[in-house]
């Protein structure tokens, strides 16, 4: 019922420019005139956006621009913070996600990794399978394999197998970026959001995080919200450009970081005149 | 894929229909929420509770042999006497209220110069010795306390004032005021430590000593707290049982002087409850003095809770 | 360095001197409490020994010793321990974990302030109604420690509170971002950091248990019962009461023995106290973040 009345709704998300992505892929999340505020100060203004399945969208902007409250929003965050007021609507893969009722089964299938590291006071290794404990995964291979693999794909493996019994939360910052994401990847998600994931990361690592996120994208959609605008040229395939609490501009990365993009703050933003 | 991803899979077999059906987490978290949620609002029953029950016992009380002028009028307090009873608690209020001012007349400027020297002088170790000593005194037991007033006090006021009997006004205050400092002590303190740092720094900034910093920056920011902590000491100095039950030499009597022994609310229903038949009269009428003591302590906190938190809060 | 000017100088000293009264006043206060302690220490030393503490009261509690109250005072802390531990930390969880920020919490803390404050002989009346006439308990080990139990409750829930909100918010995020439920993320992560500062109120709240006499004279503490307890139904006897009986009720009991008894009362609160103290400074010390 719902899926019938939302997935073919006729409403068009691009404000200034058409979709580049071809529309064979399906829509993971189409989010609809959402807007946020914290205590009544908005953080967010009449957002509308499509993100497709399988794709690296591009979130990029100043600072304050509402990045990261619209992951929040979309993670439904906005339960636990009693100042945050949501309005407008996100679907998620044609649900609308302020009407489901477990709102659990929904953040374990959405990853996601902000930008200040959290390892959990507990060890690397539970750390990692503390998800899969969760949605109640005991088997000891099992676990055993997805930490091993997800510590891999956070090129964090080779840092701390021979200490998986230490204490998560006393690892280095950018070691405990990479527990987050490998955190994340866990509940192996069906869309990832990282949130300047590579604020306390060596570039080297950097590097082969990003390498492993070109792979991931034939498993999930990833969202990257970055400052760094020339990451988002070699990850994402859209962009997005958010400023002052509203989407400014969207489109293909390609043509964008070509110059064709029809604010000026935009190209501003992009060749690094301010942000 | 691998074992996992198949196994998450399964756990989660349809996409999409899964996320608007309630797990087992979900039912477990909604339970929980429920207990926790009673647990929490077991602390407002309690003292509704108590209010009812205390209540309840008295109240035959309230509505026969009370007479408002002569409870709370009359220090004549004679409930066993055959031919005519009397109510009056004005003289164990008297002695409630001495016992209590004495204990504050020490006990306040004491109490608020240690917390001045833990928070604003003392530092490192020295600090947390001292706080630590403290919280050890706080938790001596009233009753070890009135056994000290008994043994120890009472033969040494005899001694030092000449004075026929040493369970009296001095004796209760002197313990109480021991009693009540530890902790007003570490309340005041937390209210001293609560004044911001920048604070001092800027008052130092601008050449103040250290006694500057304190008395014109520090003690003004915490008054509130302060305040708090003296309501509190009273409140306990109110409601102590035990200790001002031995110290206070238990006769009936408006005092004249320090060297008086008088009788406290709380010490009176203390030994008299054991004696009285249930439903009596004089069971009612100390249930009464509960009421009264419940409602002047309720007050006392609840200033103590406004004066620190502020009133419009929440 | 430089040389004090006479101002200076002047100020310095008074300085020092405002230190010092100080300095005297914090003494003044803890002075006369290690006198008291040393000569408790003192005259009821003596009376400490193995049929002191294993024996029991003989010829009017002139005579004897303590171990039925000892036993008693046992009983009535873990029974009363039983029901204020888990409604103590359940209500902790709900304040810490669940509660907003408005008038209703205010007033469950109001609440909690006034459990505390409210004079313990008033929790010895409403143990009397409630406990021993309502529900018709009687006077027993049950109602003493029902009523000690809700007496002591904000000793836990302020300790549970507290431990539970030095968990920094940034752990329970992450945990929710993963999915969990609200209690998933208490159990697996809130809870397992916060058990050893629970225990230090746990303990605080044995010491203040075992301390306390008005709330339960009247409920289901004996003067007098030679022998021991065999159900929550009995009444015992008790440390704190057995002191207060034989310094005040008993006629020609010798000096040593009363001290004698403040000294294992008062030992006992101090070792939980010092244990619980002990806890704390070693959490500190070993952080796990």
């Amino acid at each position: 019922m719902v899926e019938a009345l939302t997935q073919n709704h006729p409403y068009d998300t691009v404000p200034k420019q058409a979709p580049t992505k071809p529309s064979s892929s399906p829509v993971k999340l189409d989010i609809r005139n959402l807007s946020i505020s914290y205590n009544g100060i908005p953080a967010l203004v009449g957002v509308n956006l499509k993100i497709y399945e399988n794709e690296i969208f591009g979130i990029i902007g100043p600072a304050n621009s509402g990045k990261t409250s619209l992951l929040k929003a979309l993670n439904r965050m906005d339960m636990f913070d009693s100042a945050m007021t949501v309005s407008g609507e996100i679907l998620f893969d044609g649900y609308n996600i302020q009407r489901w009722r477990n709102v659990y089964a929904l953040r374990r299938r959405i990853g996601v990794v902000f930008p200040l590291p959290v390892g959990l006071p507990m060890t690397v290794y539970d750390n990692v399978a503390l998800a899969p404990r969760l949605s109640g995964i005991n088997n000891k291979a099992e676990l055993d394999e997805t930490v091993e693999r997800c510590l891999k794909r956070a090129a964090l493996w080779d840092e701390v197998k021979d200490r998986l019994q230490s204490l998560g939360s006393l690892l280095s910052g950018g070691q405990q970026q990479r527990l987050t994401i490998a955190r994340a990847l866990s509940q192996n998600p069906d869309l990832l959001m990282l949130d300047e994931f590579s604020i306390a990361v060596d570039p080297v690592t950097t590097m082969r995080i990003e390498d492993v996120l070109k792979e991931l994208k034939r498993e999930m959609t990833i969202i990257l919200v970055t400052n760094l605008t020339q990451q988002a040229h070699r990850l994402a395939e859209r962009i997005a450009f958010f400023m002052n609490g509203t989407c400014i501009e969207i489109g293909d990365t390609e043509s964008m970081f070509s110059g064709n993009v029809t604010d000026n703050r935009t190209a501003d933003y992009i060749a690094g005149r301010f942000g | 894929m691998t074992g996992t991803v198949r196994s998450l899979a399964a756990a989660t077999p349809s996409a999409r229909k899964q996320l608007d059906q309630l797990d087992r987490a979900w039912y477990i978290d909604k339970i929980v929420q429920f207990i926790v949620f009673a647990s929490g609002i077991s602390a407002i029953i309690f003292i509704v509770g108590i209010f009812i029950f205390v209540t309840k016992e008295g109240f035959g009380f309230i509505l026969g042999a009370f007479d408002f002028a002569e409870f709370f009028g009359s220090p004549r307090w004679k409930p066993t006497s055959e031919y005519n009873p009397t109510y009056g608690i004005l003289a164990l209020i008297a002695g409630t209220a001495s016992v209590t001012g004495l204990a504050m007349l020490i006990a306040i400027p004491f109490s608020i110069g240690a917390a001045i020297y833990v928070a604003e002088f003392a530092t490192g170790k020295t600090r947390e010795a001292l706080k630590v000593l403290v919280e050890l005194l706080a938790a001596i037991p009233s009753v070890v306390w009135g056994f000290i007033a008994l043994s120890l006090m009472n033969p040494l006021i005899i001694e030092l004032f000449d004075v026929p009997v040493g369970l009296n006004i001095l004796n209760a205050g002197i313990i109480l005021a021991l009693m009540a400092a530890p902790i007003m002590t570490s309340i005041a303190e937390d209210a001293l430590k609560a004044v911001p740092d920048r604070y001092r720094e800027a008052a130092e900034a601008l050449g103040a000593t250290r006694w500057q910093v304190i008395s014109k920056v520090v003690l003004p920011a915490a008054k509130n707290g302060l305040l708090g902590a003296v309501l509190l000491g009273v409140g306990r100095g109110f409601g102590e049982t035990m200790a001002v039950l031995m110290a206070t030499g238990h006769s009936i009597n408006l005092p004249d002087s320090i060297f008086d022994s008088v009788r406290a609310l709380t010490a009176t229903i203390a030994s008299e409850l054991g004696e009285t038949v249930v439903g009596s009269d004089h069971y009612q009428a100390l249930f009464t003095i509960g009421i009264f003591l419940f409602l002047i302590t309720f007050v006392i906190n609840l200033c103590a809770d406004l004066v620190v938190r502020g009133i419009g809060k929440v | 360095m430089f040389a004090a000017s006479g101002l200076n100088s002047r100020n310095n000293r008074r300085q020092a001197l405002i230190r010092i009264l100080f300095m005297l006043m914090t003494g003044l206060l803890i002075l006369p409490v290690l006198i008291i302690l040393t000569t408790l220490l003192y005259k009821g030393g003596p009376a400490i020994s193995f049929e002191f503490l294993f024996g029991n009261p003989t010829n009017g509690m002139t005579e004897g010793g303590i171990f039925p109250a000892l036993v008693g005072t046992i009983w009535l802390v873990a029974v009363a321990l039983l029901f204020s531990v888990p409604l103590g930390v359940a209500a902790a969880i709900y304040l810490s974990e669940f509660a907003a920020e408005n008038w209703f919490t205010r007033a469950i803390n109001l609440a909690i302030i006034n459990l505390a404050g409210v004079p313990s002989i008033v929790h010895a009346l409403f143990g009397v109604g409630a406990f021993v006439l309502f529900m018709d308990f009687g006077t027993s080990i049950l109602a003493a420690s029902l009523t000690l139990a809700i007496m002591t409750l904000p000793v836990v829930i302020v300790a549970t509170r507290e431990s539970l909100q030095a968990v920094p918010y940034a752990f329970r995020e992450a945990c929710w971002n993963m999915g969990a439920t609200r209690w998933q993320t208490i159990r697996r992560v809130v809870l397992p950091n916060a058990v050893s500062g629970i225990l230090t109120g746990v303990i605080l709240e044995v010491s203040r248990t075992a301390g306390e006499t008005a709330p339960i004279m009247f409920t289901g503490a004996a003067f007098f019962l030679p022998f021991l307890p065999e159900s929550v139904f009995d009444q015992t006897m008790a440390m704190s009461l057995h002191l207060f009986v034989i310094s005040t009720q008993v006629p020609g009991v010798p000096d040593e023995l009363p001290f004698g008894v403040a000294l294992v009362l008062i030992a006992m609160v101090l070792i939980m106290n010092s244990f619980s103290i002990a806890l704390r400074i070693y959490l500190r010390v070993n952080k796990k973040w």
